[in-house]
């Protein structure tokens, strides 16, 4: 097969996984968006490993699917904790890094 | 020759010992244990310098001694060392240094007795020897500079010694002021000699034998920039001003300052380098003009002043004055000589000052003082031999100097300069006549009860009345009978002006005439019912201002850097430094609030910053992947 399809294939989740991070303001949204994006470059590295007969980029492949779990388990539980402390889904509420007037 | 290193260091290691038991507890008095050191010190410097002096004595001339303290500096061809030598000239300068010097230890010991800073005094004292010392023995120019400076340093700590008197802290400044403006002249002719002889100029037996490297036009730069840095030192006009205005150090200061120290410095340095000034005639002229303007306008003023010690101070201005009509006419000896003569009477015209100043309970006005002779007899006699040598009267030391000076002046046919200098032989007989009759003879006995005055403070005074009378006779040329050991024992660059023994005869007569008249003229009007000179006619009143030099120098240049001093702080640093740092600062502030607003909190903003910043450097990458 034509590896140029998979590239476009993950470019294209890549483009969606950015827009949904950068437009979408729900914590479940941001995470799936990027959970798609860790996904398009799975696929890349996994294209390469096989397009230069390396197998390299596949054990990496496999290593970041079980660390991307790994990390899946956390970013729940600190959703779960974010709702618990702010009674919200959206991501505006966490918006405590924002420049105070007083710094002025 | 390691004692040379010694020498100069034992006054500094004295001066550290002093002002660390000083510091250590300022509060307790410790008189004897300050004033041991203190003596000490010079005392053993100056034993050091007669074994010098006695080896010096043995050798042929011409003969160096020298001695390495450390390297200090060595990068490749730059190369200094703290490194001293003593040549003849530098043999009878340290002679007469410590041995005065000490003279004055031991008199200070006694006039000082009493003060809370007696210590902290010695100390100072301690490093003035040491860095005068340093500065005579020197081997290099870098490091006369250096005793040159710490010479200006402990000048000012000693001025300024009673410093709860905002004047003398004026003084002091002054003094130090002045002097840099001297020192200024002075490191830049160092510096121009350094680059004109090319990494030849570290050590002055160096610079003697590279000195054909310069040409004359440079060398004459190179003498009068040396001459500036000597008019600040040894008070020349125009550097003058601060010398009587350093009489408000305790007297002993004014007696080490004039007599021993500082003031000889910038004649002893046109001396060290002879063989520079010999090729140079005509800066040699300007400095024997200035030095004979120095001397009579001094001696003027010091006609018309009524405080002692200022007296004095003119006084030593104008017998510099002479020096430099020497050293400029190229008659080094004779100059270095007549320095080695004023030490001895100068110091002993300080010190019995100082001695009546204390036992009229620190006044120093003349004409408040009266026919002290018979309470003071030892000060009255001490201080008489002394004005006979200053005077000019032979035997006494000042005659054979002076008149050595004047006939060189005479011989090469500097007749004006002669003229000057001989009118002011005559002031100078007269206002130290005046001096003395006012103090001493004055019949009007205005004083009640005098204060005691130690013995540590008179027998110096006879120490040094006994070499004002003799150490003249070391320098009698040949027409006295003398063989003029002294010019020959010194062996410096000369000029040499034939003169006839008749004229010789005839203006040492002149001389001595001189001298006799203006005693004769101070006796009649002073002796019996002194007037202090009013300002009642015009040039009464310019003299007794001392010609208003002080308030010109205050209108020319004090008041007009003060004055842009001011315009500076207050139109240019904040109209125009503030004004280009504060809109910086408002634009920084303004930048930075603009900025800020893009911290938001909202994490997509965010990611979309992270999404422009990659995407500009994939692009830029892909611009320079492109062209390769």
């Amino acid at each position: 097969m034509n590896p140029e399809y998979f590239f476009i294939l993950a470019t294209l989740l890549f483009s969606i996984g950015i827009v949904g991070v950068v437009s979408r303001r729900n914590l479940f949204v941001i995470y799936m968006s990027v959970e798609l994006m860790l996904s398009s470059i799975n696929l890349v590295l996994a294209t390469f490993s096989r397009l230069h007969g390396d197998m390299h980029g596949s054990v990496i492949v496999l290593i970041m699917i079980a660390a991307i779990a790994a990390e899946a388990a956390l970013f729940l539980a600190m959703i779960v904790q974010l709702y618990r402390s702010k009674r919200s889904l959206d991501s505006n509420d966490c918006s405590q890094l924002i420049q105070t007037k007083e710094a002025l | 020759m390691s004692i040379l290193i010694y020498i100069v260091l034992i006054p500094f290691a004295s001066a550290l010992l002093l002002s660390l038991i000083y510091l250590s507890s300022p509060k307790t008095e410790r008189y004897s244990l300050y004033s041991k050191i203190g003596v000490a010190a010079p005392a053993i410097s100056a034993l050091l310098s007669f074994v010098v002096g006695i080896e010096m004595l043995s050798q042929e001339s011409g003969v160096i001694f020298h001695a390495t303290l450390i390297e200090w500096i060595n990068i490749g061809e730059f190369k200094i060392d703290i490194a001293f030598m003593a040549d003849r000239l530098t043999t009878v300068m340290i002679f007469f240094i410590t041995l005065i010097g000490t003279l004055i230890h031991v008199y200070a010991a006694g006039y000082m007795r009493g003060d809370e800073g007696f210590g902290k005094f010695f100390a100072y004292f301690n490093l003035f020897m040491g860095s005068m010392l340093l500065l005579v023995l020197a081997s290099n120019p870098i490091m006369m500079f250096i005793g040159w400076e710490l010479v200006g340093l402990s000048s000012y700590l000693l001025i300024g010694f009673y410093h709860k008197d905002a004047q003398n802290i004026t003084a002091a400044n002054k003094a130090f002021i002045l002097n840099r403006v001297g020192d200024f002249g002075f490191i830049m002719g160092l510096s121009l000699l350094f680059v004109s002889l090319e990494g030849n100029a570290y050590s002055f037996e160096a610079i003697e034998a590279n000195i054909t490297m310069i040409d004359s036009a440079t060398l004459s730069i190179i003498g009068m920039l040396l001459f500036i840095g000597a008019m600040g030192k040894s008070a020349q006009i125009p550097l003058y001003v601060w010398l009587p205005d350093a009489m408000a150090g305790p007297t002993p200061v004014s007696a080490l300052i004039h007599a021993a120290t500082m003031v000889t410095a910038g004649v002893y340095m046109v001396a060290r380098f002879d063989f520079l000034y010999i090729q140079i005639p005509d800066i040699g002229e300007i400095i024997a003009i200035i030095g004979a303007l120095s001397a009579l306008f001094a001696a003027i003023i010091a006609s018309f002043q009524s405080d002692i010690k200022k007296i004095l101070a003119y006084s030593t201005m104008s017998q510099l004055g002479y020096m430099f009509v020497a050293v400029g006419l190229g008659a080094y000896s004779s100059g270095v000589f007549h320095v080695f003569t004023h030490a001895f009477f100068k110091a002993l015209l300080f010190m019995g000052a100082g001695a009546v100043i204390i036992a009229m309970h620190h006044e120093q006005n003349i004409f408040k003082m009266g026919n002290l002779k018979k309470d003071m007899r030892l000060v009255y006699i001490t201080m008489f031999i002394a004005t006979l040598a200053i005077s000019g009267i032979p035997p006494f030391a000042g005659f054979f100097s002076k008149d050595a000076i004047l006939a060189t002046a005479f011989s090469s046919e500097h007749y004006l300069i002669w003229g000057v200098g001989t009118l002011t032989a005559l002031l100078t007989s007269f206002y130290m006549f005046r001096m003395l009759f006012t103090v001493f003879h004055s019949f009007e006995n205005k004083n009640n009860s005098l204060h005691v005055v130690p013995t540590s403070m008179t027998w110096p005074l006879i120490v040094l009345a006994v070499g004002s009378s003799t150490v003249g006779l070391l320098g009698a040329n040949e027409a006295y009978g003398g063989a003029n050991w002294f010019a020959s024992f010194l062996a410096l660059d000369d000029t040499f002006y034939h003169i006839s023994h008749r004229s010789e005869y005839l203006l040492g007569f002149l001389n001595v005439l001189m001298g006799i008249a203006g005693m004769w003229i101070a006796y009649i009007c002073f002796s019996e019912e002194p007037v202090e000179p009013e300002a009642n006619r015009f040039y009464k009143r310019i003299i007794i201002n001392k010609f208003y030099i002080d308030e010109i120098y205050e209108s020319i240049i004090v008041k007009p850097i003060v004055r842009l001093s001011e315009f500076i702080d207050k139109v240019i640093d904040i109209k125009v430094f503030d004004f280009i740092v504060n809109s910086l600062v408002f634009g920084y502030r303004r930048g930075g609030y603009h900025f800020a607003k893009l911290q938001n909190g909202r994490v997509q903003y965010y990611a979309l910053y992270i999404l422009a910043g990659v995407a500009v450097m994939s692009l830029s990458m892909l611009s320079v992947l492109r062209g390769v």
